[in-house]
C-alpha cells in the first residue's frame, strides 16, 4: 500500500459515504407504496441525475473495492509484483463493467 | 524440608526448523523469565543460545516470545507468566532465527534506516547549540517515542508485519515520526517520502497490538496516524 493506492482509497470512501445515504434514504422512500419494476424504471430511464448518481457510486466502489481486495491478497494469499497489481486492475475492471452495465440497464431508454 | 517446586519450562532450540524442548527448572519466590533461560543455561545445557545485556529494561536485547506473546524478559515475572506450572519461551516473531532463542536482529535496524529514522543536521558542530523550548507542541510529541528502547517485541507482535515483508513495522515508523518533530531536523521531506512507499505507513491497519505490547507503555500507532496525517496533507500540497 502506497501513499497513492492510501489516498486513492480514502477518497473515494469520502465520496461514497453521501452516496449510500442518499441510496438507502431513496430505497425507503421509494417502497413506501409498494415496490414494481415499472416504479423504478419510470424514475430511471432517461435520467441523467440517475446515470451521474450511480455511474459515480460503481466508478468509486471499483476503485475503493480493487485497493482493499488488492490488500487482502497481499496479506493473506502472499501475491506480490506484478501479480499483485494485475489481479487488482483485474477487479477495477470487472466491478466496472458489471456495475456500469447495470447503470446502463437501468438508465438507458 | 518441604519438596522444592518444579515449573516445566519448553525452549525453543534450532533455527528456522527445529522444536521444543523441555527442562525442569526450580521454582524461586523472584524469579523472572530470564533468569529461567540463564539458568537453564548455565545448569541444564550450556548450548543453548540467548541475548540479554542490561537486565534492568534498559538495552531492548532479551525480548522473546513468552507464551506465544512477546515481551521484554528481564522485566516479566515468572509468576505472572506461569499457566499450570508450565511455560514455552521462543525466538521472537517475524524475525529470522539464528538459534534458539537468538534472532536476526538486522530486519528490524535496517529498516529504521530505510524509514529515514535518522538525524539530518540543520547546522554544524561550529554553530551554537539551538535552544528548544520542552513545552512546544512538537517537542511534546516526541516525547514518548525516545522512550523506545529497540527492543522489537512491538515488531513482533504486528500481525501486518507478518502478513507483509516489506512493512517497515511500529518502531521504525515511530522513529521516522520522532525525527519528523525534530525542530533541529533538516529534511522532513525525505522522511515522508520514506514512509510512503510500498512499505510505508499507509499499511497499518491500527490494530494496535504495538501498543498492547509495548512493554514501556508507548503508543506506536499514534505515531504511524501522524504520519498517515501528514503525508495526505502532503500529498495535496505538492501537486498544487
Amino acid at each position: 500500500m502506497t501513499l497513492r493506492l492510501y489516498m486513492a482509497q480514502r477518497i473515494t470512501a469520502l465520496v461514497m459515504a453521501p452516496l449510500v445515504l442518499m441510496h438507502i434514504a431513496v430505497m425507503i422512500y421509494a417502497i413506501q407504496g409498494g415496490l414494481s419494476s415499472a416504479e423504478i424504471l419510470g424514475r430511471t430511464q432517461g435520467s441523467i441525475l440517475w446515470f451521474a448518481f450511480y455511474g459515480t457510486f460503481v466508478v468509486a466502489v471499483s476503485i475503493h473495492a480493487a485497493i482493499g481486495l488488492r490488500t487482502v491478497l497481499s496479506e493473506w494469499a502472499g501475491l506480490r509484483g506484478t501479480a499483485l497489481n494485475a489481479v487488482a486492475w483485474a477487479i477495477l475492471a470487472l466491478l466496472l463493467i458489471l456495475g456500469m452495465q447495470a447503470v446502463y440497464g437501468v438508465t438507458a431508454t | 524440608m518441604p519438596k522444592e517446586q518444579q515449573m516445566s519450562v519448553s525452549v525453543w532450540r534450532g533455527g528456522a526448523t527445529g522444536a521444543f524442548q523441555s527442562f525442569d527448572v526450580k521454582m524461586e519466590d523472584n524469579q523472572t523469565v530470564l533468569d529461567v533461560v540463564a539458568w537453564i543455561q548455565q545448569y541444564a545445557d550450556p548450548t543453548l543460545s540467548y541475548r540479554y545485556a542490561c537486565r534492568v529494561g534498559m538495552c531492548g536485547s532479551c525480548a522473546m516470545m513468552v507464551n506465544g506473546v512477546p515481551r521484554w524478559t528481564c522485566r516479566t515475572h515468572v509468576n505472572k507468566v506461569l499457566k499450570d506450572g508450565h511455560m514455552e519461551i521462543g525466538p521472537l516473531r517475524n524475525l529470522p532465527v539464528i538459534k534458539d532463542l537468538a534472532t536476526d536482529m538486522d530486519p528490524f535496524f535496517d529498516k529504521w534506516i530505510a524509514a529515514e529514522g535518522l538525524h539530518h543536521p540543520t547546522q554544524t558542530r561550529d554553530d551554537p547549540i539551538e535552544t528548544i523550548d520542552p513545552a512546544n507542541a512538537a517537542r511534546v510529541e516526541i516525547n514518548a517515542g525516545i522512550e523506545c528502547i529497540n527492543c522489537s517485541v512491538c515488531y513482533a507482535a504486528c500481525d501486518t508485519v507478518a502478513g507483509n515483508p516489506d512493512y517497515l513495522g511500529p518502531a521504525a515508523l515511530q522513529r521516522a515520526w520522532s525525527v519528523y518533530n525534530d525542530s533541529k531536523d533538516a529534511n522532513k521531506q525525505a522522511i515522508l517520502d520514506a514512509v510512503s512507499g510500498v512499505g510505508g505507513c499507509h499499511n497499518c491497519h491500527s490494530q494496535g497490538s504495538c501498543a498492547v505490547h509495548c512493554p514501556n507503555d508507548l503508543n506506536p500507532m499514534n505515531a504511524i496516524a501522524g504520519l498517515k496525517r501528514e503525508t495526505a496533507r502532503n500529498f495535496f500540497k505538492r501537486r498544487t
